[in-house]
């Protein structure tokens, strides 16, 4: 019965779920938007859950002074730092348990938990995605080497594509008359990207929608559990 | 003769006031949240306006038009309740005002979505027909997918080097089917990994998430019969924030130096932070992902890539049952049907004929 | 002289800092063309009559603020610029903040525009498409109050918007899951209001093979590029037009490393045949 539950829910939601897509009857809907805040709840104290699994795990670490334990000290009380901080105090126009930290923001020009996002924060993770750029280079280099007829035409259109995208694309070819128009670098990266790329991009999309029926039939039959950990 | 003019005119205001009609009624094969108006007045009239009248709320304009025929359909009302509709028709020195009133009602199918219909059943049919087919004996061919194949040969590396295996489910929550499909592939890796004792590493960025992995990977040492080798914390909560997982993979990589990094589900603008990272640690890297735009970093940095559909093939690959491979052979006629269908809509836009467009279409608009 | 693979990138990370940094510090001010996915976005917000309720979806996080950003702000701009009310949203949590900046940011140069009569702030909801999907049937049940904690029914630009389907357009801002994707499949596909949006660049291809005939998405800004072309369609000089020098500067660099790669693997391919012929000929003579 314990490993049966699960599928046979996964089997009714499943069903009702494609046949309220096709039948727009009472009590389809009602059902399917039941099932939908279930979720959001459902998702909302699974938040909950990361966060134990959070603390239990860099606890362990720290305790048991395993390798590397001082990052997880550094991880656990930035955590514990912006929770204390944004519980007492509030973040910007919402009060905390103390109120609106006057004396603080006189001080500081804004809320501690505001100034640590805009002055931490921030900064942190807009680095973390800045390191694309560097990652794009690296690879670029690696990758765009010709080999043969594939590999030419993958630069010759990478090329055209990158110069595109920039102003001097606009400035190269900026000078051609407008019965040539189709020939600046933008519009033939806007070419490039617009049909080739759309079109192997639908060819993947396609199959792969195709793969999503069969695995979500897969899982509504019942036939595919590993995911619930089960034998097949 | 002004006796025979005035009845001519007489005669002509009665065939135009008869002829002025105002209808409503409850749109057909809807979810009963539209009324269609139709109309047709005189086309001496210089304004039409249409409002809908209802008891608890003000009066509302749907429409102002000039025409003297044409229809309306009111939409977002409730089924199962009676609206009312006036028709106000200004002329050159008179106007007229026409009512109409129609209930609504919820049909049990929407046509629009039939052509929908037809396709779905039509694919899922035939998935259905191959792992009755299966169940049946008959023997499905798969080619090989290198990606999957070379699970052993990473987890043997892994073995070797007594370094751990490093499984990223994707970024994705619980509610998208790539994550479903990771899953899965994390289900058989886990199983092997507990085989050859090696551990296995598994940063979830949702909840949700965490806990079907959690679930997972118990249930694949159980499975190889070594529970007491399982370690909880090793499938770990992150972080929701999508750069701020990146980082703690990153670290993960830098610091513990994985020998294997596998990348499987939905992945977006990190993808690259991710495995061109493993990539500098040596690692021997597959990756994952139905998300098309990011298959080329991967296949730039990885050793193997699993295409799209794939990612959903996977389970099938590994478990060989076959009941799965045959609905895989479900998804082949899935594709044949679908060429079919462009070739044939090819033709008839060509052709000029759009009927097969709108028939299929009809979902979406 | 060989250089190892770490090295090699360093320098590549080097040069490309520098290279970066420069145009930043020394703003070149090269123009940029109007694509045609940029056009359609704009297009959608120009010719939406005044006083419409529309809809702007932070979905992204500081991380990616950079390229999206810029975005939000001009597209704010220009719907306060054409008199629309705008909603704010978010289906990521830092979402919340992004919007709060962009609207500051853009308040500056409309200090008449008012909280809760020409724009309001919605929040975040966690759920992403589920969420979408019960704003299509009843905002006020999604978001019972805003940010402020102001009762929906409080609020004045929302007096006559129940649901989904009462705004003239949703424009998400996204920088994966959920996002863009997400108010596609329900606000255009099930709900039919006009959907746009921004994502960054190197999520940018898989979203256009759904600007399409069916319209499933309005345009689309791909990347820094095309923020930088909406802000000089409405006649804004914001960050996107001063970064797009740095980024062209980049994208030229990626082109010298590419050819320096090649010439690298052709010297090292030379090198090889020479030496495999002098190894040939070396045995031919032992043998003889």
């Amino acid at each position: 019965m314990k490993s049966s539950a699960p599928l046979i829910f996964a089997f009714i939601v499943g069903i009702i779920v494609l046949l309220s897509e096709f039948i727009p009857h009472s009590p389809f809907n009602e059902i399917v938007s039941t099932l939908e805040g279930w979720f959001m709840i459902i998702s909302g104290f699974a938040i909950l859950l990361g966060q134990i699994s959070l603390i239990r795990m860099n606890t362990h670490k720290i305790v048991h002074k395993l390798d590397n334990w001082q990052y997880h000290l550094a991880g656990l009380i930035s955590f514990g730092l912006m929770l204390a901080l944004g519980l007492l105090w509030g973040m910007q126009e919402t009060p905390g348990i103390l109120g609106d930290a006057t004396g603080i923001q006189a001080w500081l020009g804004q809320k501690p938990f505001d100034y640590l996002f805009e002055n931490a924060y921030l900064p942190l993770s807009a680095t973390l995605f800045s390191l694309l750029a560097f990652f794009i280079a690296s690879a670029a280099y690696r990758a765009f080497i010709i080999r043969g007829l594939e590999s030419n035409l993958l630069m010759i259109t990478a090329i055209i594509v990158i110069i595109g995208r920039t102003s001097i694309g606009t400035m190269l070819t900026g000078w051609l008359p407008e019965s040539l128009h189709f020939w600046h670098f933008p519009n033939l990266a806007d070419f490039i990207m617009e049909f080739p790329n759309t079109a192997a991009q639908r060819a993947i999309l396609i199959s792969a929608g195709l793969g999503i029926v069969g695995s979500s039939l897969r899982i509504i039959l019942g036939i595919e559990r590993s995911y619930l950990g089960g034998d097949k | 003769m002004r006796k025979t003019l005035l009845s001519l005119l007489f005669l002509i205001l009665i065939g135009l006031l008869m002829a002025n009609t105002f209808s409503a009624k409850d749109s057909p094969w809807d979810n009963g949240k539209s009324i269609d108006l139709v109309w047709e007045i005189s086309p001496m009239a210089i304004k039409v306006e249409i409002c809908r009248q209802d008891a608890d709320e003000p009066k509302r304009v749907l429409l102002t038009c000039s025409d003297p025929s044409g229809s309306f359909r009111d939409n977002e009302l409730e089924p199962n309740n009676e609206y009312h509709y006036q028709l106000k028709a200004y002329f050159q020195d008179d106007d007229l005002t026409l009512s109409a009133s129609a209930q609504t009602r919820a049909q049990w199918f929407y046509m629009g979505k039939l052509g929908f219909l037809l396709l779905l059943l039509l694919v899922c049919g035939a998935i259905l027909y191959y792992i009755q087919a299966a169940r049946h004996g008959k023997e499905f061919f798969i080619r090989r997918i290198a990606g999957l194949d070379s699970m052993e040969e990473a987890i043997g590396r892994a073995t070797e080097k007594g370094k751990p295996i490093l499984y990223v489910p994707g970024i994705s929550d619980l509610d998208d089917i790539q994550t479903i499909a990771s899953l899965t592939i994390l289900s058989h890796l886990a199983e092997r990994a507990a085989e050859y004792d090696t551990e296995i590493i598994v940063p979830c960025r949702f909840s949700m998430v965490l806990s079907a992995a959690k679930e997972v990977v118990r249930e694949a040492y159980l499975k190889a019969g070594r529970l007491d080798a399982y370690k909880p914390d090793n499938v770990f909560y992150l972080t929701d924030d999508q750069f701020g997982f990146v980082a703690g993979i990153d670290g993960i990589m830098l610091r513990r130096k994985p020998a294997a990094n596998f990348f499987m589900g939905s992945f977006y603008a990190e993808s690259l932070i991710l495995a061109e990272t493993g990539f500098a640690t040596g690692a021997i890297q597959t990756a994952g992902t139905a998300q098309a735009h990011q298959l080329p970093f991967f296949v730039v940095t990885c050793d193997y890539t699993l295409i799209g559909e794939e990612l959903f093939a996977a389970s099938a690959y590994l478990s060989k049952d076959p009941q799965q491979l045959g609905s895989l052979k479900g998804h082949d006629f899935g594709k044949l049907v679908i060429i079919l269908l462009i070739i044939l809509g090819v033709i008839l836009e060509i052709l000029e004929t759009s009927n097969l467009k709108e028939f299929i279409a009809g979902a979406i608009s | 002289m060989k250089i190892s693979v770490l090295a090699e990138r360093r320098i590549i990370y080097l040069v490309l800092l520098i290279a970066v940094a420069l145009p930043l510090l020394f703003p070149i001010g090269w123009k940029t063309e109007v694509s045609g996915y940029t056009q359609m976005a704009y297009d959608l917000i120009e010719n939406t009559p005044e006083n419409k309720v529309v809809i702007i979806s932070f979905d992204y996080d500081p991380s990616t603020m950079t390229e999206l950003q810029p975005m939000g702000e001009a597209m704010i701009e220009h719907a306060f610029k054409r008199d629309q009310k705008i909603i704010a949203t978010a289906l990521w949590p830092m979402g919340v903040q992004m919007a709060e900046q962009a609207f500051e940011k853009v308040l500056r140069d409309y200090p008449d525009k008012k909280r809760g009569l020409d724009y309001v702030n919605l929040g975040y909801k966690v759920g992403g498409m589920v969420t979408i999907q019960a704003m299509g049937r009843d905002l006020k049940e999604v978001y019972p109050n805003d940010t402020r904690n102001t009762p929906y029914d409080q609020i004045p630009l929302l007096a006559n918007t129940r649901r989904l389907k009462d705004v003239a357009w949703v424009s998400s801002l996204s920088s994966g899951v959920p996002g863009l994707k997400e108010w596609m499949m329900v606000a255009r596909d099930s709900y039919n209001v006009p959907v746009t949006g921004g994502c960054t660049a190197v999520s940018a291809p898989g979203f256009f093979p759904y600007v399409n005939e069916q319209r499933q998405l309005t345009g689309l800004l791909g990347g820094l590029k095309a923020a930088s072309e909406y802000e000089s369609l409405i006649g804004r000089l914001g960050s996107a037009t001063t970064k797009m020098d740095a980024q062209s500067v980049a994208h030229l660099l990626i082109l010298v490393f590419i050819a320096l790669g090649n010439i690298k693997v052709f010297v090292a391919k030379k090198k090889k045949t020479t030496k495999t012929k002098a190894f040939i000929i070396k045995r031919r003579k032992s043998n003889d």
